[in-house]
C-alpha cells in the first residue's frame, strides 16, 4: 500500500499543475478559518460572522463540512487529469508492462482518493475545532464532540465524488471531456428531474408520481452525495426567525440520513467496480 | 535449457480481424530471437498479450514455467513497445525511479543504466525536452533497470535518424553479448540476421517459420555463372550430383545446390571440359530474400 501510494504521489507531486492545485486546495481549506473575521455593516444591520452562531458547537461541524466540501472540485480536477494523463502519455500501458497489475494500478488511485479525503477531513476537523473553541458559546466536551457524523459524511462524500470522477475519467480518457461531462451530469440530474416533475408529469402536491420522481432524484449519484450534508443556513436561529416572520417554512431534517449513506456507499462501490471492469476489459 | 516464455495456441480476434491466429512459440533462455512480419501481421498484438496490455481471446501463455503471476513475471522482464512512454514532466532520473518503485527494486541501478545509454549528463532534464533518440535510449535504460531475464524490443529503431539507429543497434549488441535473452521485433532484417540466433516469422497472425536463423537461410547457396555458351555450360554441370536445379536468368545461369560444392571444384571441372567462365559468384539468399519469399502469397 505504501508502495502504491508513493508511486501515485510521485506522479501527482512532480506535475506542476497538480502540485499547484493541491496547494491551492489545502490553502483554501485553511483560509476558511478566516471566515470568522468577516464583519460588515449594512445600514443599521450589523453582521459579525464570529458572533452569528455559525461557530457554535455542534452546529459548526455541519457548517464547515458543508461549506468546505465545495472546494473538492479542485481535487476532482487533479484526479481526472491524473487518469486522463495516464492514457494520453501511454504510461498506463507502460506501468502494466513494467509489472504493475491492473488491480494495483486502480488501487494506487483509490488509495490516493482515500488519502486526500482523510487529509481533508482531518484538516476540517482541526479548523472547526480551533474556530469553535475560539468563538463557540458552548465549550463543554460533550457538546463539542456531538454531531461528529457530519465529518463522517464529509469523508464519505469526498470518497464517493472522487470515485465518480475516477470512473468517468477511465471511461472517457480525456480530462476536459470528463470534467465537462461531470458538469453536464450535474445539470442533467436537476434539469431532467425538473422537466419530468413539472412538465411531463405535471406537478401536484402530494401526487404519487411526484413522490416517486423526487425519490428517484434523491437516489441519483450527485444528488445523493449532496443530500449527505444538507444546507445548514436555514438551521440558524436568526435565519429561522427572519423566515418565519415572512411566512416561509422550512421543514428540513438536518441530520445525516442512514438511507443516504447507504445509497452513496452503493454508488461508490459501483463506480469502483465499473472502473476495474473497464480497465480489465479494455485493450490498450 | 530454461524456458522463459511459452505461448500455446494463442488467438486474438478483434471484431472483424483475426489478429493472432494459433500462435505457439517457445522462448528459451540465452537465445536472441527476431520476430519478423509485415506491418499489421500480429507481432505487436502478440507481444501486447504476453505483456498484459491486450486481452487474449483464447490460448495460453506462461512466463518462467508459470512460477509467477503475469504481472510479477513482468517485473523480471524489460520491454519497450512502439514509442517510449514516460511522464513528460518528470526528469529522466525521476522517471527511472518511478519504474524502480513499480518493479519494487532499489534505486541503485538508475545511474548505472543512464550511463550505459549515455544519458547520465541529462539525468536532470525533463523527459519532454528529449529527442526521439534520447527517449528511446531512456526506454532501454528503463527496461534494463532490473537486469531483466529477457528484453523485449518492438521496433526499437522506428523513426530514428541514422545516428540513433546506430546507437540503438550498438546497445542491442552489447546487451546480447552479456547473455541477456532478447526478443526483437524489427523490419531491419540485416539487423536481425546479424544479432539474432533464432527467428519467428508471422504473417496475418499465423506463424510461418520458427527456428534458427541458419535454418531459414539454410540452403547451400547458389552460383551465378556466365560463359560464352550457356547450353554447353549447362550440360557440363550435369556432372555434379550436388546441383538441385539450374535456372536461366538473362545471360546468367543460377545454379541451386542441395549440398556443399566449392567454387574451386566447380571451376576446375569446367576448365577441364574446356569451358571458361566469365563470371563466377557463390551466394546465399539473405534473410531478407528468404523473408520476402516466405511472406509473399
Amino acid at each position: 500500500m505504501i508502495r502504491l501510494l508513493s508511486i501515485e504521489l510521485q506522479k501527482i507531486w512532480q506535475n506542476r499543475s497538480s502540485k499547484i492545485l493541491t496547494i491551492i486546495y489545502f490553502l483554501s481549506l485553511t483560509l476558511l478559518a478566516t471566515v470568522a473575521l468577516i464583519e460588515f455593516e449594512f445600514g443599521p444591520f450589523k453582521f459579525r460572522a464570529a458572533e452569528s452562531g455559525f461557530f457554535n458547537f455542534p452546529y459548526i461541524w455541519h457548517f464547515t463540512t458543508y461549506v468546505s466540501s465545495w472546494l473538492k472540485i479542485f481535487l476532482a480536477v487533479i484526479i481526472v487529469s491524473m487518469i486522463a494523463n495516464e492514457y494520453s502519455y501511454g504510461t498506463l500501458k507502460q506501468n502494466l508492462i513494467d509489472g504493475m497489475s491492473k488491480k494495483e494500478f486502480l488501487l494506487s488511485k483509490i488509495y490516493t482518493i482515500i488519502l486526500f479525503s482523510v487529509v481533508s477531513t482531518v484538516l476540517v476537523f482541526i479548523i472547526s475545532l480551533i474556530l469553535g473553541l475560539k468563538y463557540s458559546s458552548f465549550t463543554e466536551t460533550g457538546i463539542i464532540f456531538s454531531d461528529l457524523e457530519y465529518l463522517f459524511a464529509y469523508f464519505l462524500k469526498h470518497v464517493a465524488f472522487f470515485s465518480f470522477c475516477l470512473f468517468l475519467a477511465i471511461l472517457i480518457k480525456r480530462s476536459a471531456f470528463t470534467l465537462g461531462f461531470i458538469f453536464v451530469w450535474f445539470l442533467g440530474e436537476n434539469v431532467g428531474h425538473a422537466i419530468l416533475k413539472y412538465n411531463i408529469l405535471g406537478y401536484k402536491h402530494g401526487d404519487k408520481d411526484t413522490v416517486v420522481i423526487d425519490w428517484v432524484k434523491d437516489a441519483l449519484p450527485l444528488e445523493s452525495m449532496a443530500n449527505l450534508i444538507v444546507e445548514p443556513f436555514t438551521r440558524l436561529n436568526f435565519v429561522k426567525s427572519v423566515t418565519t416572520t415572512v411566512g416561509a417554512n422550512f421543514k428540513y431534517n438536518y441530520d445525516v440520513q442512514p438511507i443516504n449513506v447507504a445509497i452513496v456507499l452503493f454508488w461508490t462501490c459501483l463506480f469502483l467496480f465499473l472502473s476495474f471492469y473497464i480497465l480489465k476489459k479494455r485493450d490498450l | 535449457m530454461e524456458t522463459i516464455l511459452k505461448i500455446t495456441n494463442l488467438h486474438k480476434k478483434y471484431r472483424k480481424v483475426h489478429a493472432v491466429n494459433n500462435v505457439s512459440v517457445e522462448i528459451k533462455k540465452g537465445n536472441v530471437y527476431g520476430i519478423l512480419g509485415p506491418n499489421g501481421s500480429g507481432k505487436s498484438t502478440t507481444l501486447g498479450i504476453v505483456l498484459n496490455v491486450v486481452n487474449k481471446t483464447s490460448g495460453e501463455f506462461e512466463w518462467f514455467d508459470g512460477k509467477y503471476s503475469t504481472h510479477d513475471a513482468l517485473k523480471k522482464v524489460g520491454a519497450i513497445i512502439e514509442r517510449p512512454n514516460f511522464y513528460p514532466y518528470m526528469t529522466a532520473e525521476d522517471n527511472l525511479k518511478l519504474v524502480c518503485k513499480i518493479k519494487d527494486i532499489p534505486y541503485t541501478k538508475v545511474y548505472e543504466k543512464l550511463e550505459l545509454v549515455g544519458l547520465l549528463e541529462r539525468k536532470d532534464s525533463k523527459f519532454k525536452t528529449f529527442s526521439l533518440g534520447m527517449k528511446q535510449r531512456l526506454a532501454i535504460a528503463s527496461a534494463l533497470l532490473n537486469d531483466p531475464e529477457i528484453l523485449i524490443l518492438d521496433e526499437p529503431t522506428n523513426g530514428l535518424d541514422p545516428q540513433g539507429i546506430r546507437q540503438i543497434r550498438d546497445l542491442i549488441r552489447i546487451i546480447a553479448n552479456q547473455g541477456t535473452t532478447i526478443l526483437l521485433a524489427s523490419h531491419l532484417l540485416d539487423e536481425v540476421e546479424k544479432v539474432c540466433s533464432h527467428v519467428i516469422v508471422i504473417r496475418n497472425g499465423v506463424t510461418l517459420y520458427q527456428g534458427t536463423v541458419d535454418g531459414i537461410t539454410a540452403n547451400e547457396g547458389f552460383f551465378e555463372l556466365e560463359s560464352e555458351n550457356l547450353e554447353q555450360l549447362k550440360s557440363a554441370l550435369q556432372h555434379f550430383s550436388q546441383i538441385e536445379k539450374i535456372e536461366k536468368d538473362e545471360n546468367k545461369l543460377l545454379v541451386y545446390l542441395n549440398n556443399n560444392l566449392e567454387p574451386a571444384e566447380l571451376n576446375s571441372h569446367l576448365f577441364k571440359q574446356n569451358i571458361t567462365l566469365t563470371h563466377l559468384v557463390k551466394r546465399k539468399h539473405s534473410l531478407e530474400e528468404q523473408f520476402l519469399e516466405l511472406t509473399k502469397h
